[in-house]
């Protein structure tokens, strides 16, 4: 979908836009492929399939990365220590000897010479184990959006979140049924924090669920059987943030999930992550995602719900030109950036309606090829829900005339309760009748040359441009300290989980990641793969 | 002997009529006691699912009743929107008058001149989301620059020193910066309500605070001032949990300054910087 140019955006800004952000993300960039994270290293061990946990539910990856790390260090990664440990017997899987690290009974070393290469032979077929895995995953998504219908955007984005993965299954079936083509489990309070991702099937869960391999496969399998049932593939969608961010992108390539979110700087700013732990999770996650093909979701419009909409509506498009810049570098494609904005003006502002029309013409033409997802008003809902579903309707308007790509739908009693069954029903008919009475409206909906919206545009990304110069004089990690994005202070030495982050040393190896900086994600692997397609996880 | 008490002359207390205010819903007349609600029952829709919906708003009191719409949701669920007069008398009069705030409210003038007066040195508050509660949008609205309601927040201020630790912290780091900072006030915001998170939070933190000042005599006398606010506060008090404050949903930043204002300095610095920057233009005070 190429949407017409309206704004009539001098080209030579937006380059510059592009060429600013790319500046300002070298350093991090470089940060992260210097670094390396307990997490990177545990999804590592994931991707070599190892799973589960002990009796008190910490992961066995947690338990090898910490022996590994209370011994020898992880400067040089797990793969070295591990794949030597199980080479020198006599431990029959990963598993056998995480359970016997975890008792203290294995001793670590960083091999040298011969023992080195054998290691490294044996972790490198590990990884590719793992990444052919992904692989077949990503293939056998094709095979069933060929055969089963691929839905026309916009998308529509539902969520569920009972905290029970047995209730959110029929929920999830029943939204689908009732028009969602993505389905997201919003994650249990809490669970970005957990330096660890739980195990198995969860039915206690805090305003949501949590994340896990057994859930996410539990998750895609009955949508799998509805996508059947009503001839359109229903995408499933979970969050690749907080402290596991990379395990979880791993676990979500595993188990087939569709979209992601998934954002450069959320985890810093809302949940006081330190920044340099979340910028090199983050791209070792982002590298998973674009070798899975799945689509990212970027969080900024959680930025207008701290600030304000209309004085911040640069920090959104600097933050989408950030994410689009890592997600490039981590091997993403312009389709896999799902690139966030909002509708979160203050309706009592004259002329709001104007300015949200401007703002998300401008998203859209400045990344003409991403999957826009365009979030609906939650600052401005009061109760009122009379009220609300008219603001709910001008947003969904707002979508179709700008052509946004996946449109989460708004509930007339956002912020009173957790979405009942009518909500639901209501927010649908809501966006249907919008989505039909103003089919094609954005092929009429020509903004008037230097007019109101045309001016707003370029005023927001002129702002835009003054807001990289700066980042770019201080240093993006300044600019996140001194609170440019959601008006929240984040130093880099602040936050949690910077005692994960560790720097990498001279003959660091990680077996995933070396396939993944040196092989093109998005190689055509469909013929060799599907033969396996029946593969059942290890 | 009395004897012109109601009760001698009829029996019983006779109502004086003007003391009732006698209310029910108004539609479009008074009187007419006109209500809408809508709600959802687990049945296919039909006949006969309308039937239940109309049982349903008889034993809510609303006589006639009809329903104006009906929808199905999916197979085995109906919406209804259903409109009816109530049968219910409500004697206003016997609605007590909720009590009026306590202190005033102070504009951020007053609040900085009144701190500057009493204290000669900032204000320290201190706020954060306890537990695993990640919904620091209370939080914000109250302490953020930013603010809420179109009211800056506190640390707008410039007399208020703010520490925002944001969310997920620990009780234990809570204290132990407040204790660091030297706080004249600790505020917590509690968003997350599942299995009464919220009321348990509260407490293990006003415990942990009066385990750290054991020899406190009251806020602000040993101990910093103890504030909390959040959505589902309604159904306790602040003696209930160990706080000396309840916030509710609306609060805006100025109440809770103005509380922090009256609850830890001195009546007469508060009413002075009332007159004084009251009466900037009209009485000069000398």
């Amino acid at each position: 979908m190429a949407p017409q140019r309206k704004l009539d955006l001098d080209p030579e800004v937006v380059r510059r836009a592009r060429r600013l952000a790319a500046r300002a993300a070298e350093p991090i960039i470089e940060m992260a492929r210097t670094h390396t994270t307990v997490s990177v290293e545990r999804a590592l061990l994931r991707l070599a399939g190892l799973q589960g946990a002990d009796s008190e539910g910490r992961p066995w990856v947690n338990h090898l990365v910490d022996a590994v790390r209370d011994q020898v260090g992880l400067e040089h990664g797990v793969a070295l220590p591990v794949w030597d440990a199980l080479a020198r017997g006599p431990h029959a899987s990963l598993a056998h000897l995480a359970r016997d690290a975890a008792r203290g009974r294995i001793s670590f070393r960083i091999p040298t010479g011969s023992d080195a290469t054998l290691a490294t032979g044996a972790a490198r077929g590990a990884a590719r184990s793992g990444i052919a895995r992904i692989d077949r995953r990503r293939a056998e998504r094709d095979r069933l959006l060929r055969e089963i219908g691929d839905p026309a955007q916009p998308w529509v984005y539902l969520i569920v979140a009972t905290g029970d993965i047995y209730e959110d299954i029929p929920q999830a079936q029943a939204a689908a049924r009732e028009g969602a083509d993505v389905v997201a489990v919003i994650r249990s309070t809490g669970q970005s924090l957990l330096d660890f991702v739980p195990e198995g099937a969860t039915r206690e869960g805090y305003a949501g669920t949590y994340a896990t391999q057994e859930n996410f496969r539990l998750m895609r399998a009955a949508l799998d059987d509805v996508s059947r049932e009503l001839g359109r593939y229903v995408r499933l969608t979970n969050y690749a943030s907080g402290l596991c961010m990379p395990e979880i992108a791993t676990l979500a390539g595993l188990e087939r999930l569709d979209m992601m979110l998934n954002d450069c700087m959320y985890g810093i700013i809302f949940r006081d992550i330190n920044p340099r732990r979340t910028f090199i999770d983050q791209r070792f996650s982002r590298q998973i995602h674009a070798r899975a093909g799945i689509v990212i979701n970027t969080g900024e419009d959680n930025y207008l719900t701290t600030a304000d909409a209309v004085d911040a509506a640069h920090t959104v498009i600097v933050s989408q030109l950030l994410n689009e810049r890592f997600g490039h570098e981590a091997g993403l494609r312009d389709d896999q950036l799902g690139l966030g904005h909002a509708f979160e003006i203050n309706p009592a502002i004259p002329g709001s309606f104007r300015l949200e029309l401007a703002h998300a013409q401008l998203v859209r033409e400045l990344f003409p090829d991403a999957p826009l997802k365009y979030m609906p008003p939650t600052k401005h809902m009061t109760g009122n829900i009379f009220a609300g579903y008219l603001l709910d309707a001008f947003f969904n308007l707002a979508g179709v005339m700008t052509g946004q790509s996946i449109i989460l739908i708004g509930m007339m009693t956002e912020g009173i309760h957790t979405p009942w069954l009518s909500d639901r029903d209501l927010a649908l008919e809501n966006v249907r009748y919008v989505r039909d009475a103003c089919a094609g409206l954005a092929e009429d909906f020509v903004p008037r040359p230097d007019g109101f919206v045309v001016q707003r545009a370029r005023q927001v990304l002129s702002e835009s441009i003054e807001l990289l110069d700066k980042i770019n004089d201080d240093g993006l990690l300044t600019a996140i300290a001194e609170g440019t994005f959601g008006v929240t202070r984040r130093p880099a030495d602040g936050g949690k989980g910077l005692d994960g982050v560790v720097e990498r040393a001279p003959g660091y190896l990680n077996p995933a990641i070396e396939i993944l900086d040196a092989e093109d994600p998005h190689a055509d692997r469909a013929e060799r793969l599907e033969p396996d397609k029946k593969e059942v996880p290890a | 002997m009395r004897t012109d008490s109601p009760l001698n002359q009829a029996g019983a207390p006779a109502q004086p009529a003007d003391t009732r205010q006698v209310i029910r819903p108004y539609g479009d007349t008074t009187g007419d006691g006109m209500v809408q609600m809508s709600f959802t029952l687990p049945v296919p829709a039909g006949k006969r699912a309308e039937a239940a919906a109309l049982q349903l708003a008889g034993k809510m009191g609303l006589e006639p009743a009809s329903v104006v719409h009906s929808k199905p949701m999916g197979p085995d669920f109906t919406f209804f929107i259903v409109y009816g007069r109530v049968n219910h008398l409500i004697d206003y009069a016997g609605i007590p008058v909720p009590p009026e705030r306590e202190y005033p409210l102070l504009t951020a003038k007053q609040v900085n001149l009144a701190i500057r007066r009493a204290l000669n040195r900032r204000l320290v508050v201190v706020g954060a989301c306890i537990g695993t509660d990640a919904h620091t949008v209370g939080i914000d609205a109250i302490l953020n620059v930013k603010g809420f309601a179109g009211e800056k927040g506190l640390e707008y201020y410039r007399e208020i020193q703010v520490v925002n630790m944001g969310a997920q912290v620990t009780v234990a780091e809570l204290v132990e910066r407040a204790k660091a900072e030297d706080a004249d006030a600790v505020l917590v915001s509690q968003v997350v309500t599942q299995r009464n998170a919220h009321l348990h939070n509260t407490k293990q933190m006003a415990a942990a605070f009066h385990a750290e000042y054991p020899t406190a005599v009251a806020a602000g006398m040993g101990r910093p001032l103890l504030v909390v606010g959040g959505p589902r506060f309604d159904t306790v008090t602040p003696e209930d949990l160990g706080v000396d404050r309840i916030f509710g949903k609306g609060t805006t930043p100025a109440e809770v300054a103005s509380y922090i204002a009256h609850a830890l300095l001195p009546a007469d610095t508060i009413t002075d910087a009332v007159r004084e920057t009251d009466g900037a233009e009209g009485e000069e005070t000398p």
